[in-house]
């Protein structure tokens, strides 16, 4: 059961891409800064909060789930150590994914070679 | 004046004719593909999540964060093969909406972009698309830590 709704969420994320690049004109950076810039917005008005205790993984992985890790970080940082909190939270809760794509994806980078799609 | 009225009909013409030929996105296929790809890679990581809590004895918070670094590289290392282009033609939005596009998205102009250099190529190019995600994302969330401010 739990599957079925991470799966249901997750999908109908990625549905909504998909309906924004073939009937807007819309390019796929430009979704994805939308997504991640929703997923913070809805988490400030406290919707996104629900989704996650829905759709777990379904409604995090997706790009939304990384700008409510942001907003959701900046915004416990602030209750809990003021002000400062504002700036320290959003990148210290999503640190780790971060960090990963940026050291491990220069080391793939700088190992493999262009390849035309096959 | 007449000559332009013309010239402009013509181009509506042109404009039809070219449309009957220009292949429509298949909205409804890529819709599907999309829905059942992404799901996929959804529960995927949570079978994941919910494997690394019940063997490693993580917590939740650090077994979300394990499957996020693993999706990540996994999406990286799958770009600098090669076969995620491959994949993303297939999934369209299923695997570019996921944690997974917006690595894919960081390596594959990197890689593109090679022969300019490890700093100016590589370093800088690895930031061409994530590098406004990252903005964006950054600054909406001070702009939530500001609002949480506000309202204590």
């Amino acid at each position: 059961m739990e599957y079925i709704k991470v799966f249901v969420t997750g999908g109908m994320i990625c549905l909504i891409g998909q309906l924004l690049l073939d009937l807007t004109k819309l390019t796929a950076p430009r979704i994805l800064v939308i997504f991640v810039v929703s997923g913070a917005v809805l988490q400030i008005l406290g919707l996104y909060e629900p989704l996650v205790e829905f759709g777990k993984s379904g409604a995090t992985v997706p790009l939304p789930g990384f700008g409510y890790a942001l907003a959701k970080g900046a915004m416990e940082a602030v209750t809990e150590k003021g002000i400062m909190g504002a700036l320290t939270g959003g990148l210290s809760s999503a640190a780790a994914g971060i960090t990963a794509a940026i050291g491990f994806g220069y080391v793939v980078a700088l190992l493999f070679s262009p390849k035309s799609i096959r | 004046m007449k000559n332009n009225k013309t010239k402009k009909q013509e181009a509506k013409q042109y404009e039809a004719y070219v449309k009957e030929f220009t292949p429509k996105p298949k909205v409804l296929v890529n819709g599907v593909k999309a829905f059942i790809t992404g799901g996929l890679i959804c529960a995927a990581a949570y079978a994941v999540q919910t494997w690394l809590i019940r063997t490693m004895n993580l917590g939740e918070d650090a077994a979300k964060t394990w499957v996020t670094v693993l999706l990540i590289c996994t999406a990286q290392l799958l770009t600098g093969l090669g076969w995620f282009d491959t994949l993303a033609k297939f999934c369209g939005a299923g695997c570019i909406v996921p944690i997974t596009g917006f690595a894919n998205s960081m390596v594959s102009p990197a890689i593109e972009y090679k022969a300019e250099g490890p700093v100016l190529g590589v370093g800088a190019k690895l930031f061409s698309v994530a590098g406004p995600v990252l903005v964006c994302g950054i600054t909406a969330s001070v702009v939530a830590g500001l609002i949480q401010w506000c309202m204590r």
